[in-house]
């Protein structure tokens, strides 16, 4: 063996020492396990004096309140839910509302942020300079501001239930909400949503067969009428065999509002409508910057083979994107379902409305409901991030392969 | 916005070791030399700045008369506008000394909240505005109605056990602030605006056109509204509680903010111990003993102050009815000064 020496490995205390205190060895040790105590003894006198302060002020403690009844009505609930009910069920309606306008409220801002993304690349002047007024118009005007435009603005300018907008008898938009008829399962309901699953699974398995026939021996099967009659054929025969599976139920004006049908509540289209086109214009801006990263000569050499330039943007351009595209992208993600409790402002009962808002002032538990409240907004958060970095490292291995 | 000063408060309660003791909040108050008095975000009548941005009304009556006995000044206070879902924490945390907000005394409020209510200011209850054009003359035709409530009162469960116990149906719509609630009603989002009585005609009278809109005959609760101190300082809650006392038998004994020197000179027994002549009891109170004269120098009687801002001496214009005094027919009884 040529060269200079080796340096011998590092002695297991020494390996210990490095790892532990860094450069500054054991006394960087030492002032770690200081600093820590440190912590742990704020965190510490922190709870207990709180503790001894709301003991001392006799107020309430403890999550027994959960189980007291409620008493308050709630506009939109998805679950069941009546005033006498407890207000951990509070929690859970007002967890159900939050996650509701936060995914779909997601969906929208992603269409629509690469919709005005790529409409910002377009060669097309008028198209480019469209998308380009909606970013700098939107990303700089405040979001509560924004949500009250839709509701006070926009939404409250529509007409009352009796003089409402009508489609077809059926279909009713008035300052109300939106209501549509309402779809009542019948006894069929369950053998046709198990032939829609059934149709579903036998199109995707359809799917992968002709793909591994493509990429084995390089032929091309024409699957589509089989995945129709999968998807569509099998439902229908479903229905023909044993029965409508649901009738809907029509609304009806009675008294003040409509009677019967399904409602959207005007606060909900006002806080999605704002929030995915305000998140919308920052994800454009993402999604621009992700696409310009992608070499130039990607797009030409995606042209030499004379792909069109739709698929050269979904087979070539964004795959790569994607990377530079998805840390900030779920920022976006989170900052949407965090600022979904601006919904307190237009009387959306979401979370941070009905639980750390009229709960907490019912029952003066602030700590405790903050701390619940804190927790499910964390676990959002570390949900949908963990959710994105998955996507990531797919996207990243298959890259690499 | 609100959650910026809920954490705040709850940092506080949390890491500045506000302990209430006996006697503390008045030393307290009167090192810092302001009174610091949370209010509502602008009620006429009870809690709103007039035009020069001075904040008037029966209840800041009662923190100007609080500042007039402990400070000696009506006018050294600090007002802490806050909304009903936040009052309760801000008194709690220690932000503010006392609440004179408009707020219902309930047992739940006395106890599990850690606070105590002082006394009555203002007997009110709960009922509904409407427009007059649905022709509604009843709380009874409301079945199916959209409701429009502010969120954290009593009102939000009153209104849902008063639709309950009658079996009616109702979509309730729940805002954070006044405003808010008020705006949402006005654009026609809701059938109904629900709030005390009291505040259904100062609300009123924001609306762009008040002649359109009625308030229902029906009140479905009690709503003794007072001011409200936190648990802990039992001289403090004394001082709140007698402040208001004080207004209430200034009023029984006609005492009045223009002869109040005149009075303070007067023989009558009853007179002399109110007034510190004979006794000592403002000293008791942890005062002085001229106490009772400060305080109607700043705002008068109770019923000076009523009829100056809710009642015919004001825009609101409202019957005192039930708060009239006791030996007048309503009942307004403050116990004796002795």
């Amino acid at each position: 063996m040529a060269g200079e020496a080796r340096p011998p490995p590092l002695q297991a205390a020494a390996r210990l020492r490095r790892m532990l205190g860094g450069r500054a060895g054991w006394g960087g040790l030492a002032l770690q396990i200081i600093f820590l105590a440190l912590l742990v003894w704020v965190g510490y006198e922190i709870v207990a004096n709180a503790r001894a302060n709301l003991q001392a002020q006799r107020v309430a403690s403890g999550f027994g309140f959960l189980g007291n009844t409620a008493g308050f009505g709630v506009s939109q609930t998805l679950i069941p839910y009546s005033e006498s009910d407890t207000y951990a069920r509070v929690f859970v309606v007002g967890l159900v509302n939050t996650l509701v306008v936060s995914v779909i409220g997601i969906v929208f801002a992603t269409i629509i942020g690469f919709a005005v993304a790529l409409g910002r690349l377009s060669p097309n002047w008028l198209l480019a300079r469209v998308a380009s007024g909606y970013v700098e118009l939107i990303r700089n005007l405040p979001l509560l501001f924004q949500i009250l435009f839709w509701y006070l603005a926009v939404l409250a300018a529509l007409p009352g239930p009796r003089q409402s907008i009508s489609l077809f008898g059926s279909f009713f938009l008035s300052n109300r909400g939106f209501v549509v008829p309402d779809p009542v399962p019948q006894a069929g309901f369950g053998v046709f949503v198990v032939a829609v699953v059934i149709g579903i699974v036998a199109a995707l398995a359809i799917r992968l067969y002709a793909r591994r026939r493509l990429y084995s021996r390089g032929e091309r099967l024409t699957i589509w009428p089989f995945v129709l009659a999968m998807l569509l054929g099998l439902p229908l025969l479903a229905a023909l065999l044993f029965g409508a599976p649901v009738s809907f139920e029509m609304p009806v004006l009675r008294g003040f509002n409509f009677a019967g049908g399904a409602r959207i509540l005007p606060e909900f289209v006002a806080l999605t409508l704002a929030l995915s086109t305000y998140t919308a214009a920052f994800i454009a801006e993402i999604v621009r910057a992700g696409l310009l990263s992608v070499p130039k000569g990607q797009m030409e050499a995606g042209a030499s083979l004379g792909l069109p330039r739709g698929a050269i943007l979904r087979l070539i351009v964004i795959p790569q994107a994607m990377r530079v595209i998805l840390p900030p992208l779920t920022n976006q993600y989170l900052n949407l379902t965090k600022n979904s409790s601006l919904a307190v402002a237009i009387g959306y009962p979401d979370l941070f409305s009905v639980f750390a808002g009229t709960t907490l002032s019912q029952t003066g538990q602030a700590v405790e409901i903050i701390a619940l409240t804190m927790a499910v907004y964390l676990l959002l958060s570390l949900i949908t991030s963990a959710a994105m970095s998955f996507y990531g490292w797919r996207i990243g291995r298959s890259m690499n392969a | 916005m609100k959650c910026a000063s809920l954490g705040a408060a709850l940092l506080l309660t949390a890491v500045a070791g506000f302990q209430p003791a006996f006697g503390q909040t008045l030393k307290t108050v009167q090192d810092r030399g302001v009174l610091s008095c949370g209010v509502s975000q602008g009620l006429p009548g009870f809690s709103a700045p007039d035009d020069k941005g001075n904040w008037t009304g029966l209840d800041v009556d009662v923190c100007r008369a609080i500042a007039a006995a402990v400070l000696n000044d009506p006018t050294k206070i600090k007002f802490v506008p806050l909304s009903a879902k936040d009052r309760f924490t801000a008194l709690q945390s220690g932000e503010i000394d006392v609440l004179s907000r408009n707020s219902t005394w309930t047992l739940s409020r006395d106890t599990s909240l850690g606070l105590n209510y002082t006394g009555v200011t203002y007997y009110d209850g709960q009922g509904f505005m409407v427009r007059k054009a649905l022709k509604v003359n009843s709380a009874l035709e409301l079945n199916s109605a959209s409701v429009c409530v502010q969120t954290g009162t009593t009102n939000e469960q009153n209104l849902a056990d008063y639709f309950k116990s009658n079996n009616m149906k109702y979509e309730v719509i729940a805002f954070a602030t006044a405003d808010e609630t008020l705006k949402a009603y006005e654009s026609g989002r809701c059938d109904v605006f629900t709030s005390d009585v009291s505040q259904l005609y100062a609300e009123r009278l924001k609306l762009a056109k008040p002649d359109d809109h009625a308030v229902l005959p029906e009140v479905i609760s009690k709503e003794p509204l007072g001011p409200v101190v936190r648990h802990g300082d039992d001289q403090w809650f004394d001082i709140v509680k007698w402040t208001l006392f004080a207004m209430i038998n200034a009023e029984e004994l006609a005492v009045t903010q223009k002869n109040v020197d005149e009075m303070a000179k007067s023989n009558k027994p009853e007179l002399k111990r109110m007034f510190g002549t004979d006794g000592n009891l403002g000293e008791q109170l942890g005062l002085t003993k001229d106490w009772v004269t400060r305080i109607i120098k700043a705002v008068g009687n109770y019923g000076e102050s009523f009829d100056r801002n809710v009642g015919a001496g004001s825009k609101l214009a409202i019957s005192r009815g039930l708060n009239r005094l006791w030996n007048q027919g309503g009942i307004q009884y403050a116990p004796p000064i002795r």
